[in-house]
């Protein structure tokens, strides 16, 4: 029986196995919830009556969190060429955003970005400011990333671009960008879904997403559990498809090369 | 052709690879360097392929001086065919893609002309079946005679080859020769560094050994092989043709 239930790399659980091992797992893991749930005087009724606030929740951490991989991509890719600059200036600045962002906790960026610089210079907009620092956070990890994939390019395919008598410009274009894309496409679906647990500590500043919204509901309800509990699936419902995407991608990266 | 060498030195950190190298070689057709590894037949190779510049002293092929700015070298790039050891192909194009590049992108070539030219010199190498393969999927015989199309499909002036089978098993070595051999009947003169001593001496017309700085001596493929005038060269000769 204990057989049946091994996965080894010698000898493969059977498809059969794991499907059996997952069904019995999800049926006991819900009997214990229920089970749980059955004694106490569960709120849901009036929980559900405040969908439309999980809903509104859920859109802007969506939102938030798009915008802030847009801008992310555009910093880091920035900050990735700055990084490899022959000028030293240019260089030196990207090496001290990155390190110094990637050495802060987000909590102390999003405080001191927000109470620090742009109330001191009289920026209100909480949205604006929440998806620039998110955008400059998670940039200096893109960059990162983007770095290691230009530096992963062979010396090899850069003097065949210059054999071939491609210009700068036109190298990155055809030959390094479309390779460095490939290579990053997994971490930074990872990234993604980064930014999308990470927008959650913007609720600190005051803006209306989703954690926020969970937490507007269970003050008007008092009902913590009813409300933290779709607060987590709503996050589990991002993140799981992007996380088993991001496996998928890399598997195939695996595979190609 | 002819290749004139005026005074050429390159040198990286504190190592002189070429020192002031003065040598004019004049061929029809096909012109093979031999000689021992770090010689500087390859830096010698990118200086003359616009790809790197000499310290001091200026190259001429054909009386004209190749240039030293960056841009007017890269123009020159594009009148020269240059083929590598390996890893001439990029990895993500497939061969077709990567044989129209340089005609789309770098001489401005109509994609539809460039498609059409491209699929033309894939079929003249036997390589029609194997276009929409990644360079992956492709044997190292295929990869670097795709390369050679790719570096032909823009009618250079001039090939240059740098080892262009050092990384093959002998089978396939044979097979991308028999692609430089044929090149003799159409086309542009070629530059070729090779170990290839059987290779150097059929089909070569004349053969210069680099070593030691510079252009030891040079000399008709026969000639070449039969009378080595200096003792470096026969030593080398005598080593590389003893199995
Ligand atoms: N970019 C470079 N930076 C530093 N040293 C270099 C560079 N290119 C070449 N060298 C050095 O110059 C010397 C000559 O190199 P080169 O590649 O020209 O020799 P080669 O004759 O082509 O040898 P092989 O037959 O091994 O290819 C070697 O000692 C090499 O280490
Ligand atoms: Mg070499």
């Amino acid at each position: 029986m204990t057989a049946f239930l091994r996965d080894t790399p010698g000898t493969p659980a059977s498809k059969v196995a794991k499907v059996c091992v997952i069904a019995v797992l999800v049926l006991a893991y819900s009997g214990v919830c229920v089970l749980a749930l059955t004694g106490t005087t569960a709120n849901w009724a009036t929980v559900w009556s405040y969908r439309a606030t999980f809903w509104n929740g859920w859109l802007a951490t969506m939102g938030i969190s798009l915008a802030a991989l847009a801008g992310s991509l555009l910093i880091g890719g920035l900050a990735a060429l700055a990084r490899r600059s022959d000028f030293l200036p240019l260089r030196y600045s990207a090496i001290a955003y990155i390190e110094s962002v990637r050495g802060l906790p987000l909590v102390v960026l999003v405080l001191f970005g927000f109470y620090g610089v742009a109330n001191a210079i009289g920026w209100h907009d909480r949205v604006a400011v929440g998806i620039l620092v998110l955008s400059l956070f998670s940039g200096a990890y893109i960059a990162e990333m983007i770095r290691a994939g230009i530096d992963s390019v062979g010396r090899s395919q850069w003097d065949s671009a210059d054999a071939i008598g491609l210009s700068p410009w036109q190298t990155y274009c055809y030959v390094v960008l479309p390779q460095v894309a490939r290579q990053i496409l997994p971490p930074l679906a990872g990234q993604f879904s980064s930014l999308i647990k990470d927008s959650s500590l913007l609720y600190i500043i005051g803006i209306h997403e989703l954690t926020f919204a969970a937490s507007q509901v269970n003050s008007a309800t008092y009902s913590t559990f009813e409300s933290f509990v779709p607060l987590g699936v709503c996050y589990l419902f991002l993140t799981l498809p992007i996380s088993l995407w991001s496996k998928h991608l890399e598997s195939r990266l695996r595979y190609e090369t | 052709m002819k290749i004139e060498l005026a005074n050429v030195s390159r040198s990286f950190g504190c190592h002189r690879v070429l020192n002031n190298v003065t040598a004019t070689l004049e061929f029809p057709h096909t012109l093979a360097w031999i000689g021992p590894s770090g010689g500087g037949k390859s830096t010698l190779l990118r200086l003359l392929a616009s790809l790197d510049v000499p310290d001091s002293g200026e190259i001429r092929c054909n009386g004209q001086v190749l240039p030293r700015e960056a841009e007017a070298r890269r123009l020159q790039r594009t009148r020269v065919g240059i083929v590598f050891q390996a890893f001439n192909l990029f990895p993500h194009l497939s061969a077709l893609e990567n044989t129209i590049l340089p005609l789309q992108h770098v001489h401005g070539v109509p994609r539809a002309e460039s498609l059409e030219r491209a699929a033309a010199i894939l079929r003249r190498f036997q390589l029609e079946s194997h276009s929409h393969k990644k360079p992956a999927a492709l044997s190292g015989g295929q990869r670097q005679r795709v390369a050679i199309a790719r570096s032909l499909v823009t009618s250079p002036d001039l090939l240059l080859m740098d080892e262009p089978t050092s990384a093959l098993d002998p089978e396939m070595t044979a097979e991308v020769l028999d692609v430089v051999a044929e090149l003799r009947q159409s086309g542009a003169p070629i530059v070729l560094v090779t170990h290839e001593m059987g290779f150097a001496r059929r089909s070569a017309d004349l053969v210069a050994f680099v070593a030691g700085g510079g252009i030891g001596e040079s000399g008709p493929a026969e000639t070449f092989f039969e009378f080595p005038q200096t003792d470096i060269c026969r030593r080398f000769l005598g080593r590389v043709l003893k199995y």
